[in-house]
């Protein structure tokens, strides 16, 4: 099973990749996916998240095919 | 009924609104009220002056925000249409950033819905500014203001 992890804007450049392909065993929640991507990064304070482009908690599950995003608070308009 | 775009290219908000009524044809007579917001990149933003911005985006996820955003207003309040585009990409001060219409029979709707679109679009839409300041520093915008509050 497989899952497409996104980041974006600064968070991006402080991680230094745009995104990362993740197998996994059983489906984990958001958080454990940034743990295993991330070991030695702090989750940030103001940390949003997606699956399949529909904001979530930290908590939702990520399933096999999943398309996660990280990124920090938005800024348009 | 909605359109929504994202621009990588400079546009006139004017003229799209011109073009705009032009082809609606349909709501010519039924609308009493038009509620337009223009947002336009200053040349100064938190005591810097900045040369230039970076709009950044995730594709797919924006539109579908912004989709959701007009749907929500059009639940709240009696709209015709609904036109909202936003730049993406290189952006220079004066340059538009945003425009949002609605056409309503009423202003109280028209008024409403549009800062409704703005406000949310504000907070919900996946963009990010990536500025250029005048000393030449790279920085990105960390957060946007509430716009309720002074």
């Amino acid at each position: 099973m497989s899952i497409k992890v996104l980041y974006f804007a600064s968070l991006k450049d402080r991680i230094g990749r745009s995104g990362d392909e993740l197998t996994i065993e059983a489906p984990l929640t958001v958080v454990e996916v940034w743990q295993r991507l991330n070991p030695n990064m702090d989750i940030p304070d103001t940390l949003l998240a997606a699956v399949n482009m529909e904001y979530v908690g930290l908590d939702a599950k990520v399933s096999d095919g999943d398309d996660v995003a990280f990124f920090p608070p938005v800024t348009g308009g | 009924m909605m359109t929504i775009k994202l621009s990588a290219e400079i546009f006139d908000p004017w003229q799209e609104l011109v073009d705009f009524q032009a082809q609606a044809v349909d709501m010519a007579g039924k609308y009493g009220a038009t509620g337009v917001f223009v947002g336009t990149m200053r040349d100064f933003n938190q005591g810097d002056e900045v040369r230039g911005m970076y709009l950044e985006h995730y594709p797919g996820m924006t539109e579908k925000q912004l989709q959701r955003v007009v749907e929500q207003a059009q639940g709240q309040w009696q709209l015709l249409d609904v036109l909202l585009i936003h730049r993406i990409g290189q952006i220079l001060p004066n340059d538009t950033l945003v425009l949002v219409a609605v056409w309503s029979a009423h202003r109280g709707d028209a008024f409403d819905a549009s800062r409704f679109i703005m406000e949310n679009l504000k907070s919900q839409a996946p963009f990010w500014k990536r500025e250029t300041l005048e000393s030449g520093q790279i920085r990105w915008v960390e957060k946007n203001s509430d716009g309720y509050s002074k």
